[in-house]
This record gives structure tokens, sequence and C-alpha cells, in this order.
């Protein structure tokens, strides 16, 4: 047989049916579901008179909309408490797998609810009407977002539509340097092919830089993947998947792991298959990176600077770096330490997990929040992250540094509830995305890993992290 | 899902590459649970001066008159320009339900994110990739004359355009059988449920830890 990539496999092993332009009908194995994407879903449902096709597929938690404070007085926004509520009917009505609601010790944020419960399994489809799927291809799944009529479709028929993307491998050399994490590395990546660089393709991470990644470091750089274009990013198989997923609530027990591990090992792309496209980075030259403009694209080292709009030929790039700069409220040619913040978040699918919460507590312990940010907010990404961190005592590291300790959920990463910056307010924030208003009308963010949050809360502007640690 | 055949209609440049869901409808425009109302809001931040939040009424609200969609010219437009990446960001399909409720047919640019892309072939929305050349040329034909009109004629998969020019443009054949018969998606997978049942059993069999 000829050899195959890891994504021929994966789709191989879920076509159903193809049609003669090359749709073919794919079954789903996980179908994630949180309260934004799918109330018009369920209800579409319910008036075409149909069923779920299989609710053990349905793992669901209210994540979006969900206050990160005062949990006491429930949702007080009543809109945003109408769709949880909606949610909780809804799966209270049709069932699932797990369903994780509001106050739950479980709850959190979806991405980070699937995996650490072991709901996300190598070789699974995996959807979400949420982009940020992707962060279950650190499992070597195929995992993306969908939209809502297509989560009406996964629910009333267990498939989806597709057309298979083209390959792409992204080769990770070297490994990340003290201070440097798995955001830096998907950050440099996308500077370097842009935001539109991986449309159409399916991304594979891989490369020493990559394997060097914990899980929670892969579940980063898959998340952002379809911050680089594509849909769909994910790493194959080797030990470190193995031996996160051993005893998680979800994953197989006894004999049945034996086998299924044994089938996962074969989830890597083979020797000599072709990709229709290569990109290389060397993660051990990487500096912290930072992004100083309104795409993850616009991103820079700790020691660079904001460019001029005249750096660009391109006439519509060009305009759109000068539109950035406006917005971010930055003159060409600052460097980037010469930032000053006024307010740090931690948290969102990209940066919230365990792992990401040890690292800051490990740059700010000792150390004191500088009086110019007005809030430094840690959002843990699940309460079962939360009660580990607490369990470290990683909860008064923060709080002692001036930090505020917060429940699970997506929170200021888009600001759907009430944790969001005001007008012209600058933040060092761990999400994914620095578009205009995303983490409130008129707020202006930057992108960076835990540590650099950390360390840019400490300093009241962006420094070099590798100077503290 | 609305039937597309052939359609003229009004042009409007919105002339940004990158163009993300978040600008196309807001965030806080996403706790609505109807999948209907949400044109008034469609780039809610760019074509009012206040901020907008669900349930206000947006007609007496104050807007820029700076954005294109606000210019007089350009009221009743049902084709949207647009540059590279168009849609990026987010899965929600409150975007393409915004461009819809606006009014829109269909959205010209040079590229688009994978899965704005695919939600708005769900919809009935058509999304067109065309040549930065060609669109150079649009974006100049629509800002030059007032009025500028297009008919995209999607069986034969042709923009035409009022001077006669035509510039034929790419689609799957399945996309394209969907849009021209309006199709529900559903309906025509669930012909297939018979494979699909024995797909899962066989399924079953080899992976039963997928179905505990």
């Amino acid at each position: 047989m000829m050899a195959r990539t890891l994504y021929q496999k994966l789709w191989d092993d879920h076509v159903i049916c193809t049609e003669a332009d090359g749709t073919a009908l794919l079954y789903i194995d996980r179908h994630l579901v949180h309260e934004v994407t799918s109330p018009q879903a369920f209800e579409g449902l319910k008036i075409a008179g149909r069923k779920p096709w299989r609710v053990s597929s349905i793992v669901a938690t209210a994540d979006h909309n969900t206050p990160t404070q005062y949990w006491e007085q429930g949702i007080t926004d009543p809109v945003s408490r109408q769709q949880v509520e909606t949610l909780d009917a809804n799966i209270r009505s049709v069932g699932a797998l797990a369903y994780f609601p509001f106050r739950d010790p479980r709850q959190g944020i979806v991405h980070v609810v699937g995996p650490e419960n072991g709901a996300t399994l190598p070789g699974m489809t995996v959807v979400c009407g949420d982009s940020h799927t992707s962060t279950h291809g650190a499992f070597a799944c195929l995992a993306h977002g969908i939209g809502t009529s297509e989560v009406e479709h996964v629910l009333a028929t267990q498939c989806l539509l597709q057309k298979k993307s083209r390959t792409m491998l992204v080769w990770v050399d070297g490994v990340a340097g003290r201070g440097v994490s798995a955001k830096d590395i998907v950050l440099a990546l996308i500077g370097k092919i842009g935001t539109a660089g991986g449309n159409g393709y399916a991304i594979e991470f891989a490369g020493p830089g990559i394997r060097a990644l914990s899980m929670e470091g892969r579940m980063t750089v898959c998340n952002m993947a379809i911050e680089a274009g594509a849909r769909v990013g994910f790493v194959a198989v080797d030990d470190t998947t193995i031996s996160y997923l051993r005893n998680r609530t979800f994953a197989p027990k006894g004999d049945t792991w034996d086998k299924a591990v044994t089938y996962w090992r074969t989830l890597v792309s083979d020797e000599g298959a072709c990709f229709d496209s290569t990109v290389c980075l060397d993660a051990g030259v990487l500096q912290p990176q930072v992004t100083w403009g309104t795409s993850p694209e616009m991103v820079t080292g700790i020691d660079g600077a904001v460019p001029a709009p005249e750096d660009f030929s391109d006439p519509v790039k060009s305009e759109g770096v000068a539109r950035a700069l406006n917005y971010m409220g930055l003159v060409p040619r600052t460097p980037i330490t010469q930032i000053a913040i006024d307010k740090v978040f931690i948290g969102s699918c990209t940066n919230s997990r365990i792992e990401d919460l040890r690292i800051a507590a490990g740059v700010i312990k000792g150390r004191q929040r500088a009086e110019s940010v007005k809030l430094a907010l840690v959002v843990p990404g699940s309460g079962l992250v939360k009660a580990q961190a607490e369990a470290e005592g990683l909860d008064k590291i923060f709080i002692a540094a001036g930090f505020e300790w917060r429940h699970p959920g997506c929170s200021m990463c888009l600001a759907m509830n009430d944790d969001r910056l005001s007008p012209g307010e600058r933040c060092a924030s761990t999400s994914n995305r620095n578009f205009e208003g995303r983490q409130g009308g008129g707020g202006r963010t930057h992108l960076v890993s835990p540590a650099m949050a950390a360390a840019a809360a400490l300093a009241g502007r962006f420094v070099d992290v590798r100077d503290l640690v | 899902m609305d039937r597309f055949v052939k359609h003229t209609g009004l042009v409007v440049p919105l002339d940004r590459s990158n163009v993300d869901t978040d600008a196309i409808i807001p965030k806080q425009f996403l706790k609505s649970i109807k999948r209907s109302g949400f044109g008034p809001n469609a780039f809610d931040e760019w074509r009012y001066m206040d901020h907008g939040e669900p349930g206000m009424d947006n007609s007496s609200r104050p807007r820029n008159p700076n954005f294109v969609l606000n210019l007089d010219r350009y009221q009743g437009a049902t084709i949207l320009l647009a540059r590279a990446n168009f849609g990026c960001g987010s899965s929600r399909e409150h975007a393409p339900w915004a461009l819809q409720d606006y009014g829109f047919k269909a959205v010209i640019a040079e590229s688009f994110a994978d899965i704005f892309f695919n939600n708005c072939f769900k919809i009935g929305l058509l999304p067109i990739v065309c040549s930065k050349a060609e669109l150079n040329s649009l974006f100049g034909l629509t800002e030059q004359s007032t009025g500028y009109t297009l008919t995209i004629d999607l069986e034969n998969q042709l923009l035409v355009r009022s001077d006669g020019h035509v510039v034929p443009f790419d689609i799957d054949a399945f996309r394209k059988k969907c849009l021209l018969n309006g199709w529900d998606d559903i309906g025509l997978t669930l012909l297939h449920e018979q494979e699909i049942r024995e797909f899962e059993s066989k399924r079953k069999l080899r992976q039963p830890w997928l179905f505990s």
C-alpha cells in the first residue's frame, strides 16, 4: 500500500460514501456542544421532527456565556441566561454521554473539558460549533469547527459532508528554550505563513520541537491552526499521547485499552508519505512572541518593534497595517518592550490548562502586579483545572501577587460575559484572537504566552520573560 | 435552504482583507437563540458610532457616515465585494446569517476562510472566489460608477458585468447542485441512512471504545 499521511488515514477511516466530485460523507465520532451555536440546531431538529442519531457521541457544557465570579447569583444577564437554560433544556430532552452544566465541578471550556475527561481519543472525528475544535487534533483526531447548520446535520445524521483538504507538514526543528513555549511556536508560524496560509489545508505538526511538547502544549499549537487558516491541525500519536490518556474518565480500560493503544500507535504518517506543502520552523532560535496588530499574523519577537505601513509593498496590506496601528493606538517603530498595558488575561481554550497556570505562577511567585495594571485575571479552563491548581496552591500565588482568581469559562477571550476590556484599554492576553473589539468594543489585544502575560503583569509593559525565569 | 440560480444586484465594495466574523457580527449578538434578525447588526462596530447591544432600536442609532455600507449609493446592495481571507476567525454561522439577513445574496472575494465558506453554502448565500486582477477591476468599476450591478449566473458559473464582459468562476459540482435546487443537506444525507448504519455497526466491532 502507498505510504499514507496521518490525514489520509483519518480520512479513510471515516468515509461512508463519496460523490462524483469528491464530496464525501464522513462519520462523526464525537460531537461537542455548547450553548452559543447549538440552540438553532436543536430547534431545527425539532421542527423537522428528527431525533438525534447517537446521543452517546455528545459531550456538552456551558462555557461562552458563563460568568467567572458571583456564581451564587447565577447568570444575571437575562439573554445569556436564556441561552444557557436553552442548552440545559435541550440536553435534558435528548441526552448526552456527559453534560457539565453551569456550576458543575467539571464544567469548563469545551476544548479543555473534552480531553481532560478522556472524551477526546486518538483517531476520532471530533466536531463542535466552535472554530477552536482544532485543539483536539493534538490527540491525532480529525477535529474541526462547524457552523450551526452542520451541528444540526451531525445531530440528525452522525455525519458531515466534506471535501478533502490538501495536506501541509509543519516541521518544527529544535526545542523551545527556557521561557519560550508552544504559544510562541504557533504565533511564529502564523507570522510566517499568514492567517490565510493554511486555507484549504489540514496541518500536521511534527518534528522534535513538537515531540518535546506536553499534550497541553500540543493542544495550544493545534488550537491556533485555525488562526493560520487551517480548520484542522494535528499531531501524531506517541508515548506522550498514550500516557496522558491512561485512566481518564471516558478512556477505555482493561483489554479494550490495550486494543485501543495498538490501534492508536498506527496513527502516524507513514515513512515517505507526501504532503502538498511543507513549512519549517526552528523552535530553538525563537524569542517569546507578541502581536502588535489586529490579526494574529501581525506578530514579532519581544526584541522587535512595531512596523510601519510603508514596510509593506502590497497596498491592501499596507492599508491594513495603518488601520491596525490606528486601532491599536501604536506608533511605527515603537519597541515592543515600550508598550504599556492596562489589563492581563490568563485563560481561554488556548492557554488555561494546568501547565499554563503552573508556568504563569512560576513567573510571578514572590513578585507583585505592577500598580499601573488595573486587572490581572486568571480564568482556569475548567473546574478540574481549577481544583488541581488550588490543590497545588497556585491560586494563593496568584492572589498574593495581586491577580484575580476566577471560575472557569471562555471569559475575556471573547467577552460574551462581563469580563471585557473598555474602549482603549490594552491587554496582554493568552487567548487566540486580537481582532478589533474581540475582548470588548475598542479594546486592544496583544496575544502572548502565559509566561509573557505573567511577566507583563509584573512590569506593566511587555518584557522578555527569559530574564525572569 | 434558499435556491440560488441567477441573480442581478447592486454591488458594494468592502476594501479590506482579513474581515473576520467578529467584525461581521460581534459576539454580543450571538446570545440570541434565533436564526434571523442579525441583519441590522451586520458589521455593527463599523456601521454605527455607538456600542450596539441586543434589543436596541437600531434605526435610531448614530451611523458612521464613512462606512461604505452607509453610503446612499450602496443602499439596497445584494452583492458584497471583499478582499482576501474573508470570514476568518470564529465558526459562527451568525456571520452568514447576518449577511443574508442584511440582504446579500453573494460575496465575491479573493479568498475565504474555510469554515465561513462552508457555512455560506448551508444557507444559500453564494461565496465566489475571484482572481486578484479581476477583483481589482470590479472594485474599480464599482467605485467609479454609481449603481453598478453584476449578474451572477450560477448555472453557467459566470459573473456577467454590465459591459457584457463575463468572468467564469469555479464551484464544486455537488454544492452547485444543492444551491440550484435549494436542497436540504440533511435530507440528502438521510438517503444514505442504511449505509451509515452499516458503517456504524462495523465501527463498533473494530473500535468498541468509541461507543461506550
